[in-house]
């Protein structure tokens, strides 16, 4: 940010991801502008939105790994303590929410709640701080013009990740709801409800109101799940590049916008772990759902 | 804000965690919490048990100690009898013994008088006939008087 930059460029640039793909014209690049990104196509990568939910991603396997590997049934270590803690909690959520049994659900809920919140607390992170520092590697180590790094380090206020995350979760909906009911008993469930009728010309007319129905509500599920995460944490971001914004217009609104931001920051604490605790409930209460077998 | 193939690679990843903390996390962890919470449970049966031992040991050791005092009761009652009946054994030997000291005290001054009598009978004799002798000045015949005499003595 070397020359004078408007506060549309600023914003621009921090809602920018570091794109990679095959660009009609350059070929196999990263996107020097939003509108190379766009020309990419389907097939390109945020490397920063992946990058970092991955390195966040590995974090927690590693330090619930580490826990669990030296787990023991005596007295819990510092570590090992708080690790249980999570655990214990996820492990109540899960008894509470769902009523089979499906030794996966439990470690389901517990990843995405971990991940979610560790992607969320980037959020954090004063927001300049990594762009920055990508752009001065970027630009002295790998010759790029470092007004042309971009770098998002909240992952889920990246729409793929939130809907990578909710579509994983919907296949497993779907996967669980053909297994524990069969085909013929799911698509009866898309179809026979909510209308039904003794009639079989009737219950023709109503099976594809049924599925109508059944299938937005199906469909809305993993939506609604990337969205409101998504949403609240590109707002909450969004915000933080306002207040950030002030640090530029003088003493009073550079002080102003300093308490400002420690505040939205507090307050933002309870919703980056509101927002991993809701799309853990909603996914339990999702897999649930697939596993109920007779209760129509 | 382009959705892009970013999605699928966080699907896998997604996907793949889940796997890793199913597998290498989370049955771990529920193992250990599991056991602790048998230990615990153990260790709070045991206390109560130990608790009951306690309470019943100590109702038995209330117990030991009451038989002890009465035992001990008895004890010092029937030492107080053997006493008094060895004392009272002791006073019937010393009355006894007493009686026959005196006894042979007794006997024994009796001999002594009839051994005194004896020697005083000789000497009367002696002197009877040494007196005799002299109020007769005659020579008599000592042994014909002796038996006399002899007898005489023996009717002292």
């Amino acid at each position: 940010m070397a020359d004078a930059i408007t506060s549309t460029d600023y914003i621009k640039h921090h809602l920018t991801n570091l794109t990679y793909g095959n660009h009609p014209e350059n070929g196999w690049s990263f996107a020097h502008t939003a509108q190379e990104a766009k020309e990419m196509g389907f097939w390109a990568f945020h490397v920063d939105s992946l990058a970092w939910s991955l390195v966040l991603g590995l974090i927690f396997l590693f330090i619930f790994r580490r826990a669990a590997k030296k787990a023991t049934s005596g007295v819990p270590s510092g570590m090992q303590n708080f690790v249980e803690w999570i655990v214990d909690f996820i492990d109540d959520s899960v008894r509470g929410s769902f009523s089979g049994k499906n030794p996966w659900v439990a470690p389901i809920a517990l990843t995405i709640f971990a991940w979610i919140f560790l992607m969320n607390l980037m959020d954090l992170v004063a927001i300049d701080w990594l762009p920055m520092l990508a752009q001065w590697v970027g630009g002295t180590f790998l010759g790029m013009d470092p007004h042309h790094v971009y770098f998002k380090v909240v992952p889920t206020t990246d729409p793929n990740i939130t809907f990578g995350l909710a579509i994983a979760v919907f296949l497993m909906m779907l996967y669980y709801s053909i297994k524990m009911k069969g085909i013929g008993g799911f698509t009866g469930e898309l179809t026979l409800h909510p209308f039904s009728a003794k009639n079989p010309l009737l219950q023709a007319i109503f099976i594809p109101i049924n599925f109508l129905l059944e299938f937005v509500s199906l469909i809305s599920k993993p939506v609604s799940l990337a969205l409101r995460l998504f949403g609240n944490m590109y707002a909450g971001e969004t915000i933080f590049i306002l207040i950030a914004l002030m640090y530029g217009a003088g003493i009073g609104f550079g002080i102003f916008g300093g308490v400002l931001q420690l505040g939205w920051a507090i307050f933002h604490i309870l919703i980056i772990t509101l927002q991993a605790f809701i799309f853990m409930t909603l996914t339990i209460v999702y897999l649930d759902m697939a596993h109920q077998t007779s209760d129509h | 804000m382009n959705i892009n193939a970013t999605l699928i690679g966080q699907s896998i990843a997604f996907i793949l965690f889940v796997w890793f903390t199913k597998k290498y996390v989370w049955s771990f962890l529920m193992a250990a919490m599991e056991e602790r919470k048998q230990k615990i449970a153990d260790g709070l049966a045991a206390a109560e048990r130990g608790k009951h031992e306690q309470e019943l040991a100590e109702k038995r050791a209330a117990e030991v100690i009451a038989e002890a005092k009465t035992q001990a009761q008895g004890i010092i009652s029937k030492a107080e009898k053997r006493a008094s009946e060895i004392v009272e054994e002791a006073k019937g030997n010393a009355r006894t013994e007493g009686e026959r000291l005196l006894a042979a005290a007794n006997a024994e001054i009796e001999q002594e008088v009839n051994r005194a009598k004896e020697d005083l009978r000789g000497q009367v004799v002696s002197l009877a006939v040494a007196g005799a002798g002299r109020v007769l000045k005659k020579e008599l015949d000592s042994k014909a008087h002796n038996d006399m005499l002899k007898d005489l003595v023996s009717q002292i």
